[in-house]
């Protein structure tokens, strides 16, 4: 007895690990339910992570396309650069036009709306940081709430959806991809507007880069392999049209009344470096 | 103290170059988990309580600015850092056999655990799939990176030891 008392007074490290496991687990619980975040220590890491992660990224950036460059590919690579900007350029081209004459011929008359996305508002931002693990695909970008954004704010780049701000900080955001095992976007088929959900998956993203689609009611059999799949009307998230990917795979459920499958998503989730948020909500009733 | 300083700008500083350098390298299929390498290795250097607070600090990074759930993250490295602490009198310098299969098993039980919380319960049953695909890869990605950083690790564990040896 006399002995322990000589001793160093300290707390047991199964004690510390109990009241913190406790804690943590409420908090869990708390999120799930109420969806707090951590408030003001967000704020302050938002502060001093924020500009660090710019800072690396910009020099590892720039580190990279260095060592790219004197790989002795200089010419090929600001071609393809050009190039690549092109075909963006195209591809939004061509979905715009789509979307204007499917408005003009269909929706216009009945529900008077004529958005493409090249028309709502947008504020670019660039992404700072990535999601430390390989299990989820969400990333921070450089703008929050100072800039205007909040949850729910749609992002896009080039040519298609990137995904969804879930989290914001005074100087940053965070964006949940399309991708992401977790994410559901209701989505139509742009030439029949047949409504169907598409859901992100690890698991197929990891095997062919894609992501799937299901709950899709096409009796007529008008889908094809190759059709957009854009953001529908009935959204509650997503403004309408907004070009999701290309479907690569249909087939048959079980039940002979729904189909689903696989799309490539019109975004190089790899390569993405800057993205636009759209500042204009969906209007929900 | 000081010691605590340092063991906090590591954490700062493998948190930001695994959330930005390691994410552009592209020719890399998946990311090295630097994080689990530096608190399983408080773990085993430092003890139960060091390697449960080592821990409990990079999860909750993980928690505030990519996690769905705040303090998951937290709970994980927690539980991996005082599992880690308990191999602490197993532990000597030169014997590089105990923190390599340490962090492998650390690396490991994470990502386990994470599979299991926020993925099983969602219904994503092909265990096999994500194991092959995701938690090997990591694995030998993050034992790659580790020959590298657990030497610095090293080396600032005995610096500081030596600090305090001297100051005793």
């Amino acid at each position: 007895m006399r002995r322990n008392n000589r001793k160093k007074i300290s707390i047991p490290s199964k004690l510390i690990l109990l009241v913190m496991s406790v804690i943590c687990i409420l908090f869990i619980f708390l999120s799930y339910a109420f969806d707090i975040d951590a408030g003001p220590v967000k704020v302050a890491a938002g502060y001093i992570f924020t500009p660090m992660q710019t800072g690396i990224g910009k020099v590892g950036n720039r580190i990279y396309e260095r060592l790219e460059k004197y790989a002795g590919m200089s010419e090929v690579y600001d071609e393809n650069i050009a190039l690549k900007e092109e075909i963006n350029e195209l591809k939004k081209e061509v979905n715009d036009l789509k979307i204007a004459q499917y408005d003009v011929n269909e929706l216009r008359s009945l529900l008077a709306l004529d958005n493409t996305y090249a028309e709502y508002n947008k504020v670019a931002a660039s992404i700072v940081g990535k999601d430390s693990g390989n299990w989820f695909d969400s990333f921070l970008i450089n703008r929050g709430e100072k800039d205007g954004l909040s949850v729910g704010m749609n992002v896009i780049a080039d040519n298609g959806l990137v995904g969804i701000i879930t989290e914001t900080g005074p100087n940053f955001a965070k964006v949940t991809s399309v991708i992401d095992d977790t994410t559901g976007v209701s989505a139509m088929v742009l030439s029949s507007a047949n409504n169907c959900i598409v859901n992100g998956s690890l698991e197929s993203m990891d095997s062919d880069g894609t992501i799937v689609f299901s709950g899709l009611n096409d009796t007529a059999g008008v889908v094809m392999v190759g059709d957009q799949l854009v953001t529908s009307y009935i959204s509650s998230e997503y403004n309408p049209g907004i070009l999701i990917g290309y479907i690569t795979e249909i087939h048959t459920n079980s039940n002979k009344l729904t189909k689903s499958g696989h799309l490539k998503p019109a975004v190089d989730f790899e390569h993405l470096k800057y993205v636009y948020v759209i500042t204009d909500m969906k209007e929900t009733y | 103290m000081l010691r605590n300083i340092a063991l906090g700008c590591g954490v700062i500083l493998l948190f930001v170059l695994q959330t930005t350098l390691l994410k552009d390298i592209s020719f890399l299929p998946v990311t090295p988990n630097l994080l689990i390498i530096l608190t399983s290795s408080v773990g085993f250097m430092r003890g139960r309580k060091a390697g449960l607070w080592a821990g409990f600090f990079c999860g909750l990074l993980m928690d505030i600015f990519y996690g769905e759930l705040l303090g998951i993250y937290a709970l994980f490295y927690m539980w991996a850092g005082y599992a880690n602490g308990k191999l602490c009198r197993y532990f000597y310098p030169q014997d590089i056999k105990l923190p390599m299969s340490a962090i492998a098993f650390s690396d490991l039980g994470v990502n386990i655990l994470i599979y299991f919380f926020l993925f099983l319960f969602r219904g994503r049953t092909s265990f096999l799939f994500y194991f092959i695909n995701i938690m090997v890869p990591e694995l030998v990605m993050t034992l790659i990176f580790m020959i590298g950083l657990y030497f610095v690790i090293l080396k600032a564990f005995e610096f500081f030891n030596g600090l305090e040896k001297r100051s005793a």
